[in-house]
């Protein structure tokens, strides 16, 4: 017993040797991520920029990561990585503001940045993309693609996000066929295979023959491949599950962004800013276009570089509410907040 | 190989149980973190022992092991009477909510009395909730396992419902998040990272250890849930056990709701807890369903979830082997307490005993 | 009516796995042992039919794989309850708990890989009609043979089950197994019919809903089948329901299948005369035989 102890203590000083030798000339970086790196989805995406960090920066960074944390609980994780030496923390869930603003303040050495939060501080920067433009495409390719004339579209908790990209798909859409219609169901998840596959199939059967989701799980894919109709993959390229049903997949590529903010920290040049980028930075991207006539991809094509030079904006000019009122001018704070839907929505929000 | 009962219970072995699962379950833990690859004598030091190394990280696992031990306490008197509330987590939503109501509607409110009303709000929310499950099984006969479990989904879905709609901070960007606390809507910190909660949980399973093992209440909780022919001989009325036993379970699952926002959360949001109530029933077993054992238990479970997340940062061990090594340890301490009433007999023996006799 | 029909199949198979579990724990109940690990053993059943089927490309031993791994899991519980005479209550969470940690330790290398599908006969899924044929195969064993009316025994009296000189432990672990077979069953349903593809806690509570179905079904295989097919039909409903843009709020609609368990036992259970006909007697109690 004695000796394994001694044993132990040996390998947890070796343990603790190796790491403090390589922190000393490295610059620790450390993710926080709300799911699974193994989601498929969001979580899996972030991971894919932690794995750029890596290969570009090489023996200049130590990277770490805790995955599936709680947003309950997520503040001792954060505060674990500021003791444990991470220089640059970032947070992936938008319930991790608080948290990191509480233990920001603790560790003002430390810095930080949220995904798609709001709060800032001296050393705590948000940083999001502008997945509402990669909808305004998919909207177009939907409503030329639909025979119906309707689209399903599963949707996981009313947040802005969620909104503003259901009005920028319903705004694509429109702008090709202005009668186009989309029937909502809200799944009430992220995250669930046979939920989501459900929700897929029973939009199918009321008339919709292209699907839509704002949820993580290939199932909905899966469905529409298993009934010859067509969807959209959702924050990475979902073919391999449904080659012949992904018309096209918004895709989240955070490596650019990380790339940039890890390069600024060892320039010493970071600053807590409140970035939002989106496809002119090649955070938001789409998938290759496939099973679609040549047309719809050219046109697709021409959309997504009109919205990368800045030529189309999804919010651009007079836009109808539901309740028929007109907004002009949207700018980034009201899509940020958005909590109302665009004419020719048959869904109520929360109020 | 065979069980033969002992003449007694084995007061060696009740004592020597728990131990002996610990250290099968470290065994164990090591085999599987070899089978990973990972060296398993730095693993076992960074899940079991580095945790203890630093205030910062023990202080964690003291806020951690709180809530556990608060719900866990309230269970284990619950299953000792053959209550049997799966819905803790329910309970705890519940509570929560009613004492976030009171920031919600009363933001600018300030003053001790705060923290005392919603403190009193958090214990009848989860009290109310646990009330139904209660009163399902005495008036229908309903089983509580089932309905205190469908009521936690139930009791999610309305917070999820109130954070995104009425209660929704209104300068909050439409996320579904309410007002954040300020002032005496939090529990006062003892130390930097330790709250009031802390030591009121420690208490209050304290209190519950005096209450089971020294006072007529506690005798007619044990002996309903020994035998309810017993208990109704005795004059003890099972449904009054019942609904005693789920009260107060669900009112300290409810405090712990309260303690929660009150302290690490700080506002209401769709999820306040990460599982607490479904990890406290795994407390009161591990306990022993002795409130005095829930803080053993309550502690090593917090061991457990921080052990977990620093093998997951300092070796990159995915944290799904934190389920994985609770599990075990609860499989190890049921076998092992086994061994305090029944001893092992095989065949061989039982035969030389019987030639010797 | 075609949509009636569009809506029947998607019930069915939203149905089948609380189903196959339900029928599995029905039995097990009915030999008085409560297996509370049914969530756990349906999603090792699902990492294992995946994985099989993944790594041999036939989704058949995939069907297999799941099957065995839940009667792996509940052997585990078996030795502990019946064996070392552990709570089986406590030992069923254990199960659970360890089955979701397991079961994504195991499959980190299946995620993100797409599954291979179980290939429908003649337009029907072919789980669909094996459970509905399990529904009559299981009350027919229960309530017509010599075997089912042991089972019964054991679950209403051991004591005297013993007394008559059968083997209550065997007798259980029997029907122990057979429950982790039909919950791994409905876990591989689940990763290789369902939605082909491995995740974790893919299984996202399935389990303990089907255990609500056994009580609510008072252990009788037909109402099991129709508390199943209700159970589908009002998660499927709420859908429906949504997607006619009525304006409901959707945590109300998605908490209705939970709200309609609750009442369902309720009503069942408040019928005493069936339940105390029905519930095994010595359910969740030990039997240590005294010689």
């Amino acid at each position: 017993m004695k000796k394994l102890l001694m044993a132990a203590a040996t390998a947890a000083l070796m343990l603790g040797a190796a790491s403090a030798s390589a922190s000393a000339e490295a610059l620790k970086v450390c993710w926080v991520y709300v799911g699974p790196i193994g989601d498929f989805g969001w979580s899996y995406q972030h991971h894919q920029g932690l794995l750029a960090v890596q290969k570009e920066f090489g023996d200049k960074v130590e990277t770490a990561y805790a995955e599936n944390v709680a947003e309950a609980d997520s503040e001792k994780t954060f505060e674990r990585f500021a003791r444990e030496g991470c220089k640059m923390i970032y947070g992936t869930s938008f319930g991790f503001m608080e948290p990191m603003l509480k233990v920001a303040k603790k560790f003002p050495d430390v810095k930080f940045e949220h995904a798609t939060g709001y709060k800032t501080a001296d050393n705590l920067g948000t940083y999001n993309a502008k997945f509402h433009e990669g909808r305004y495409v998919i909207g177009q390719i939907a409503a030329k693609v639909s025979k119906t004339g309707t689209a399903g579209y599963i949707v996981s908790f009313p947040i802005p996000e969620v909104v503003a990209g259901i009005n920028a798909f319903m705004l694509g859409a429109q702008s090709v066929n202005p009668d186009f219609k989309v029937k909502i169901v809200w799944a009430n998840t992220w995250f669930d295979p046979a939920k989501e596959a459900d929700a897929a199939k029973v939009l199918l059967s009321q008339g919709a023959d292209i699907l839509v989701q704002h949820t993580d799980s290939t199932a909905p894919l899966q469905v529409a491949q298993e009934q010859g109709k067509f969807g959209f993959g959702q924050a990475s390229d979902q073919s391999k599950f449904a080659p012949k049903a992904q018309l096209t997949a918004i895709v989240d590529n955070w490596a650019p962004h990380y790339v940039r903010s890890v390069q600024a920290v060892l320039d010493g040049s970071w600053k807590p800013a409140q970035v939002w980028d989106g496809m002119a930075e090649g955070t938001v991207s789409m998938a290759p276009y496939t099973n679609l006539p040549e047309d719809v991809v050219a046109m697709a094509t021409k959309t997504a570089a009109d919205i990368a030079s800045g030529k189309l904006n999804p919010f651009g000019g007079k836009i109808t509410k539901q309740d028929g009122s007109v907004v002009e001018n949207v700018d980034d704070g009201m899509i940020l907040g958005m909590n109302w839907y665009v004419k020719g929505v048959d869904d109520k929000l929360p109020q | 190989m065979r069980l033969e009962k002992r003449p007694e219970r084995s007061a060696a072995m009740a004592l020597a149980s728990p131990f002996i699962a610990l250290a099968l379950t470290i065994v164990t833990a090591a085999i599987i973190f070899a089978l990973r690859g990972n060296n398993p004598l730095a693993a076992l030091y960074v899940y079991f022992i580095e945790p203890l190394t630093a205030l910062w990280s023990v202080e964690q696992l003291l806020v951690k092991a709180s809530p556990l031990i608060l719900i866990g306490a309230g269970l284990s008197v619950c299953y000792r009477a053959n209550v049997w509330n799966i819905g803790a987590e329910g309970q705890l939503t519940a509570g929560a909510i009613l004492a976030g109501a009171v920031p919600v509607f009363f933001p600018a409110w300030q003053s001790p009395l705060v923290l005392l009303v919603m403190v009193a709000l958090g214990v009848l929310g989860g009290m109310m909730w646990a009330a139904i499950p209660a009163f399902l099984r005495n008036r229908f006969s309903a089983n509580e396992i089932l309905t205190s479990l469908m009521l936690v989904y139930v009791v999610q879905l309305l917070l999820d419902y109130l954070v995104r709609g009425p209660w929704r901070d209104p300068q909050g960007f439409n996320f579904p998040k309410s007002v954040t606390f300020e002032g005496w809507q939090l529990l006062p910190y003892l130390t930097s990272g330790i709250h009031l909660g802390v030591l009121i949980a420690f208490i209050v399973a304290l209190v519950l250890g005096y209450v089971v093992s020294r006072t007529l209440k506690g005798y007619e909780i044990t002996v309903t849930g020994l035998s309810t022919r017993a208990a109704r001989f005795s004059g003890f009325s099972e449904k009054r056990t019942v609904m005693f036993c789920m009260l107060l379970s669900g009112g300290l699952a409810g405090l712990a709701g309260a303690f929660e926002i009150s302290s690490v959360v700080g506002q209401l949001q769709p999820q306040i807890s990460p599982g607490y109530g479904f990890a406290a029933i795994i407390v009161a077993f591990l306990g022993r369903l002795n409130p005095v054992g829930v803080i053993f238990a309550g502690l090593l479970l917090a061991l457990s979830y921080i052990g977990g997340e620093a093998v997951q940062t300092a070796l990159q061990i995915p944290d799904k082997i934190t389920r994985v090594i609770q599990g075990i340890l609860l499989f190890y301490i049921l076998a092992c307490d086994t061994l305090i009433t029944y001893r092992i007999v095989s065949p061989a023996s039982r035969a030389a005993a019987a030639a010797g006799a | 009516m075609e949509l009636l029909l569009t809506l029947l199949t998607i019930i069915m198979t939203a149905a089948t796995p609380l189903l196959l579990a339900a029928l599995g724990e029905m039995v097990t109940e009915r030999s008085g042992v409560l297996n509370l690990g049914v969530e756990g053993m349906m999603v090792m059943g699902a990492v294992a039919g995946f994985g099989a089927a993944f790594m041999t490309g036939n989704p058949w031993l995939g069907v297999l794989a799941s099957i065995v791994a839940g009667m792996a899991m509940s052997l585990l519980f078996g030795f502990l309850t019946l064996t070392l005479l552990a709570n089986q209550v406590a030992t069923g969470l254990a199960l659970t708990l360890l089955g979701l940690g397991l079961s994504a330790l195991m499959g980190e290398s299946f995620v993100g890989q797409p599954g291979v599908k179980l290939p429908s006969l003649a337009g029907v899924d072919p789980l669909v009609p094996f459970s509905l044929a399990m529904v009559a195969a299981t009350g027919w064993f229960l309530f017509r043979t010599k075997m089912g009316l042991i089972i019964r025994a054991v679950g209403n009296s051991h004591a005297s089950a013993h007394a008559l000189g059968y083997n209550v432990i065997a007798v259980r672990y029997l029907c122990v197994l057979f429950g982790g077979a039909m919950s791994g069953l409905a876990g591989g349903y689940l990763s290789l019919f369902y939605t082909p593809q491995w995740v974790e806690n893919m299984t996202a509570g399935r389990g303990w809903i089907a255990l609500a179905l056994v009580v609510f079904a008072s252990w009788l295989p037909l109402r099991i089948l129709a508390g199943a097919y209700l159970f589908g039909t009002i998660s499927i409903l709420s859908f429906v329901l949504q997607a006619q843009g009525l304006g409901i709020p959707s945590q109300f609609l998605s908490s209705l299948p939970y709200l309609g368990t609750i009442l369902a036992l309720v009503v069942i259970s408040g019928n005493k005369a069936l339940t105390r006909r029905n519930t095994p007697a010595s359910l969740g109690q030990p039997f240590v035989p005294d010689r």
